[in-house]
């Protein structure tokens, strides 16, 4: 087996407030492979931001990465790391795209010369090389006349360009992984779907390793290979894009695949996820989504599950891996049996 | 500066031009400035006399207006429209400098207190808050009265020095504001420098407050050096400044009210100068706001 492009190895990433300790990212292991595009999914609050942005180390005091936790990428423990070896990472080797493509640039700023930026930032090249480099990679995404879109101003273009734009601030140099964070939601339907073929387009094109942070099921299902489900700064479900849609393992998954939309439904409501995800302050003992499960007893409350094997590839951190038999006596959740009382 | 300076102010230029075309207001205060620097940088081309000289102490000692000297004498025979050209080159390069060293300071201070973050920038911000407090004026006096032979290099920079709190201020919050956006966190996950991002990608959008700023704080200096001057502890005599024509042609109220040429030309160039400064300033701040250049 070939090494991984990048390992994070129980990465534990919390915020230091005066009350109290948020564990937002609460040891979380995953691996991505060399032009492999691996899907984060999980609802807000689950820490799967957190995750992407401590990748990079783009955490803001009074949050810390804590000791122990380990993020190697081409051989470097990225969380040890010096300033100067991580802004080399940075934009370099490892780019972002951000979710809002109206203040992910400066408004003062042509967005040709923010592609610009990337490389010197980095150092390659002349003005002018940077320049014609920009223009290509907008090119390349798929704008129109970029030779002239270059020149223009960030609120001159619409909300699909900007983020084009984004992708080729991401790409510029070429890096060997881009951490797409929730890269569509900002955007109408339409657009969502061209974004994410360009997205693919290029990683085939580049060769790029794609760590895809979304909400949106439907997302995952486009692009990702292997998804990761996040619940409660945890990695609760992990399987290939073909198993998760097929089996399921977690009820939190289960959940989250109920509460898709389809277009079949003749249902008047939407199915949602009882309850909302506690706060990361104080995580509940025993499994953190028993609460809301309509499967738990009392050994979830007891005892935290670890990630149980379920076949070749797939893990899920559910006590029914070894008590399958109670699957079949759903109930109502916690959460609405105290809801009703209320 | 930075290598991309060039593409920024042509924007501006641009935009400058066709604001100008659409705003009355700013641009009377724009040819006014524009006259009133002329005349008075090319005050040894435009002056008809020696600001200095004195024709005739006796004849024309407050000499009323006439044709070879058409704003009067002082009461020293002076050219009075010479010492008004004369002077308006000082006090104009005084408020200039002096706003130069502020904004510069201002600038500067504001930026790495709103930058900074933990035990620094709450030691900036209390320096700044006691800066703030003490009464500029009052201070002002004081030191000008104690060295009554300041060379006119320190008294712009001591205008300068203590004109820049509240501008860093100003900046300070627009920087903290600043910091917080998407575009900064993208500039780092890009890898930019700590100075890279400050320089090249939040001092760029701090230019228009300050340059806003910097225009009302003009017409500010204009005001205190002709109030100085006229306390006698500002532009000394013999140099002319239009605060210290003030204090010629105000010695009582008899001269003001027999010999009203002296006071009155200066004063009405400062109020013009200050009157022009401030419309231009409020003119810029309403076409810097980003809603405005937005809408093009």
């Amino acid at each position: 087996m070939t090494e991984p492009l990048l390992s994070v190895e129980n990465l534990r990433t919390y915020f230091h407030g005066a009350a109290a300790v948020a564990k937002s990212v609460d040891g979380v292991s995953f691996v991505v492979n060399a032009g492999e595009t691996v899907g984060i999914v999980g609802e807000s609050g689950c820490g799967k931001s957190v995750t992407a942005l401590s990748i990079l180390r783009l955490i803001q005091p009074p949050g810390r990465i804590e000791s122990g936790s380990r993020i190697l990428f081409e051989g470097k423990d990225l969380v040890s790391l010096d300033d100067a070896g991580m802004r080399h990472v940075r934009g370099n080797r490892i780019s972002m795209i951000f979710q809002e493509p109206m203040s992910a640039l400066n408004p003062v700023f042509t967005v040709g010369d923010q592609v610009a930026e990337v490389a010197r930032v980095h150092g390659t090249g002349s003005r002018k090389d940077a320049w014609n480099r920009a223009v290509e990679m907008l090119t390349l995404t798929g704008i129109p006349s970029p030779g002239e879109r270059a020149k223009q101003y960030p609120h001159q273009l619409s909300g699909g360009m900007r983020q084009r734009v984004l992708i080729a601030m991401a790409l510029m140099m070429n890096p060997a992984l881009v951490i797409a964070d929730e890269p569509t939601t900002a955007l109408d339907v339409t657009i969502q779907a061209q974004i994410l073929e360009l997205l693919l387009d290029l990683q085939k094109r580049l060769g790029t390793s794609i760590l895809m942070i979304t909400h949106d099921l439907g997302v995952v299902a486009e692009t990702a290979t292997r998804v990761l489900v996040m619940y409660g700064g945890e990695i609760v479900e992990e399987a290939s894009v073909r198993t998760l849609f097929d089996a399921a393992h977690h009820p939190y998954t289960e959940g989250l695949m109920n509460a898709m939309p389809q277009i079949s439904d003749s249902r008047e409501r939407l199915n949602v996820i009882p309850g909302t995800v506690p706060p990361p302050t104080a995580w509940p003992t025993g499994c953190r989504f028993r609460d809301r499960c309509p499967y738990s007893w009392e050994r979830c409350e007891r005892e935290h599950p670890p990630l149980y094997q379920i076949s070749e590839g797939h893990t899920s951190r559910c006590h029914l891996a070894v008590e399958p038999e109670r699957r079949a006596h759903p109930h109502l959740p916690l959460v609405e049996q105290t809801g009703a009382i209320l | 500066m930075n290598a991309d300076t060039p593409f920024v102010i042509a924007g501006y230029a641009r935009r400058g031009r066709r604001w100008l075309g659409r705003d009355r207001s700013a641009r009377f205060a724009v040819i006014l400035l524009a006259v009133i620097s002329v005349v008075c940088f090319l005050a040894p081309l435009t002056a008809p006399h020696d600001p200095n000289f004195q024709p005739d102490i006796v004849k024309l000692r407050n000499a009323p207006p006439s044709v070879e000297y058409p704003m009067g004498n002082d009461q020293a025979s002076r050219d009075v429209l010479s010492r008004l050209l004369y002077g308006g080159r000082l006090s104009l390069t005084v408020a200039l400098l002096a706003t130069l060293v502020s904004v510069t300071v201002g600038t500067a201070y504001g930026a790495a207190a709103g930058y900074a973050t933990g035990f620094v920038s709450t030691i900036l911000e209390r320096i700044l808050d006691a800066l703030l407090a003490i009464p500029r004026l009052l201070l002002l006096i004081v030191i000008f009265a104690a060295r009554r032979d300041m060379p006119i290099g320190g008294f712009i920079l001591i205008l300068g020095v203590t004109g820049w709190y509240a501008l860093a201020r100003l900046v300070r919050g627009q920087v903290l504001a600043l910091k917080a956006q998407d575009f900064v966190a993208s500039a780092k996950a890009l890898g930019a420098t700590r100075m890279r991002i400050l320089t090249r990608h939040i001092l760029p959008n701090v230019v228009s407050p300050v340059i806003v700023a910097a225009m009302l704080g003009l017409g500010h200096v204009i005001v205190l050096e002709a109030g100085l001057s006229w306390l006698g502890i500002g532009v000394r005599s013999p140099d002319a400044s239009w605060g210290n024509m003030i204090q010629d042609g105000s010695a009582s109220l008899d001269q003001m009210a027999t010999s009203w040429w002296i006071a009155f030309f200066p004063g009405i160039a400062i109020v013009l100068t200050v009157v022009a400064f401030n419309v231009l300033g409020d003119a810029l701040l309403k076409a810097l706001s980003p809603r405005q250049s937005g809408i093009e």
